[in-house]
């Protein structure tokens, strides 16, 4: 390796510099604070663990995102987490042990094998809100209001939100004459909204029955609210289950229609995340971005690979990609300047303005930098026997 | 992405290019320059809120995916080698058709171990194989791949076939059909969700004038 290439960091992977890691920092902590606010306790779970427990009934996905070493001490297999959801739910099912609703809060660092697409992180720094023990709209509308609230704080004027239902897939695939090995073509030609494709594999299948034809029309149901009517009168005669899927969205989707801001997308087709979620799932976008900023959803099912079934729903965002969109710019705080002086007045002084929060760089004996040299707009002069704050001209 | 009302629409160069055109017309969508001649990148059309990028095939994926244009026409063939699912690929547009096909020498003797295949699809061959069990050596070329079983680079190649003629003309037979290959308009997932207003009709205009009516 030759010395100019050094100090290269890996791909996806970087670093935060003045000024923007304390405006991070303070995003971070009024994310935090406004969890808290809500009534949500923050946990720190470790940045490795077996990997069993990180993996469990997250499905392949994860698995392949995730880094993988072994433990010296056991031989077994560790991972370093790519997502803390699951660890948070492992949290909630085996150690808080409540019967109550649970609400949990998160920060930290994760990491992915691989890129989401070519020039994403593959260090995310992850924030998000879970909350157990609650099955019904309520919980979810919860959450999506906790997660606009956090979209709030950046002062993006503009959401999108997308709601979809995972239940639908569930439902209708097994309600098919669809085998498995069909149900997971159906399932990859969905997600890309490939209908002339899905159509061809269907006359070459001969499949013909209403739960599979459904599956296909799932690709045309989406657009503003009217599409949960439409698609209410389209499954009439399905099973009950679907109705209630759609009531689900309904109730959802009228809960946010207040902020004048949020604008709704129903896309029923939507499975992202299918391999953990188990009903509703939300996205948010924001003009300018290729992909969604915060992303959210239900999944009742994890908790049950630990041991112990508890509905759960949550949210989650990486905090890097939020402060992107940070429009909300606040003026950086004045930075005074002391003289190097053995005076115990301005040692006084500059104690008194440390303690009400003002920022003090002293000068080092012998130092050639000047106040402006060091980014200072203030200095401490001393006047009339007293040490005050001067703005340097 | 481009501001809210605003669409832009990658299209690959070349033959997809010349037949995707007139699709465009027939949705009242024409281009006010003519980018043989001008030298221009991003290209105005008659509608001041849609603009039209000509770049090369297998880049149109990855500027759709970040979301840099909206929508994009690009070949099967690209969009199976970029592999994943950050597209929509909602309408097959029917142009631009050939076949990915394995090909080999006509007189070609039983390849018996591990065979070498030259293609420029690597993604597409890989999983070919995969498909039929077979372990084989993919050495990737950029172009003339008929030169490999030619000049015993490799047993086989992997590559589109319009007419045959050129695998004809140096001596090669087609041995498999891979697959069908024909454009999709792809679309930016997030676009979907936040210009669902705008997309979506062009979504429905284009299948009704490519479609069979199913």
């Amino acid at each position: 390796m030759t010395i100019t290439n050094r100090w290269l960091l890996p791909e996806g992977v970087e670093e935060i510099l003045p000024p923007k890691a304390i405006e991070l920092e303070q995003l971070c902590r009024k994310i935090i604070d406004l969890f808290s606010t809500w009534g949500y306790e923050f946990v720190i779970p470790p940045m490795v663990e077996y990997l069993e427990s990180l993996l469990t009934g997250t499905g392949e996905d994860l698995d392949l995102k995730t880094f993988k070493l072994t433990d010296q001490l056991s031989g077994r297999l560790m991972g370093v987490r790519a997502d803390i959801t699951p660890q948070v739910a492992r949290i909630d099912a085996h150690l808080l042990k409540r019967d109550t609703p649970t609400r949990l809060c998160y920060l930290g660092s994760v990491l992915h094998t691989r890129p989401g697409k070519s020039g994403d992180t593959r260090a995310p720094l992850q924030v998000g809100a879970e909350l157990y023990g609650h099955s019904g709209v309520a919980s979810d509308i919860e959450i999506v209001k906790l997660m606009l609230a956090t979209l709030n704080q950046l002062g993006i004027n503009q959401t999108y939100i997308d709601f979809g239902h995972i239940g639908l897939f569930r439902t209708l695939s097994a309600n098919s004459s669809l085998t498995i090995t069909q149900q997971a073509e159906v399932f990859e030609a969905l997600q890309r909204k490939a209908k002339d494709e899905l159509k061809s594999l269907y006359k070459e299948w001969k499949v013909n029955d209403a739960s599979s034809k459904a599956l296909l029309e799932l690709i045309d149901f989406n657009g503003d609210v009217s599409v949960l009517d439409d698609a209410k009168k389209y499954f009439k005669n399905f099973s009950p289950d679907i109705g209630q899927y759609l009531d689900e969205i309904k109730a959802l989707s009228e809960s946010i229609t207040g902020h004048a801001d949020v604008s709704i997308n129903i896309d029923l087709a939507e499975l992202r995340g299918y391999h953990y979620h188990t009903g509703m799932v939300y996205t948010a976008f924001v003009p300018g971005e290729g992909d969604g900023l915060a992303f959210g959803g239900r999944y009742d099912d994890i908790g049950s690979a630990f041991g112990r079934a508890r509905p759960a729903t949550g949210f989650s965002t990486d905090v890097k990609s939020l402060l992107k969109q940070q429009t909300i710019v606040k003026n950086s705080p004045p930075r005074i300047f002391a003289p190097a002086s053995g005076d115990s007045a301005l040692t006084e002084k500059i104690n008194s303005l440390r303690e009400s929060g003002k920022i003090v760089v002293v000068e080092l004996d012998g130092q050639q930098a000047s106040a402006s040299d060091m980014n200072c707009d203030q200095q401490l002069v001393l006047e009339k026997g007293e040490w005050i704050t001067k703005d340097i001209t | 992405m481009t501001m809210p009302d605003n669409i832009t629409i990658a299209v690959s160069k070349g033959r997809i290019y010349d037949e995707a055109i007139p699709l465009l017309a027939k949705l009242g969508i024409v281009l006010k320059d003519d980018p043989k001649k001008s030298r221009k990148l991003i290209l105005d059309t008659n509608q001041s809120n849609i603009k039209i990028l000509v770049i090369r095939a297998t880049d149109v994926p990855t500027y759709v995916e970040r979301g840099a244009a909206e929508l994009g026409i690009a070949g099967k063939d690209v969009l199976m080698e970029y592999s994943g699912d950050s597209l929509y690929e909602p309408v097959d547009l029917g142009i631009a058709k050939c076949r990915m096909m394995l090909a080999g020498l006509k007189d070609g003797k039983p390849v018996l171990d591990r065979p070498r295949v030259v293609t420029k699809y690597t993604t597409i061959t890989r999983n070919y194989f995969a498909e039929r069990g077979q372990q084989v050596e993919i050495i990737k070329l950029y172009g003339s791949m008929e030169l490999g079983p030619v000049l015993g680079l490799s047993d086989w190649i992997v590559d589109l076939v319009d007419t045959g003629n050129t695998l004809k003309a140096n001596g090669l037979v087609t041995l498999d059909h891979i697959a069908d290959i024909s454009s999709r308009l792809i679309v930016n997932k997030a676009a979907m969700k936040m210009k669902n207003g705008l997309i979506k009709p062009i979504i429905k205009q284009l299948s009704e004038i490519v479609g069979d009516g199913s």
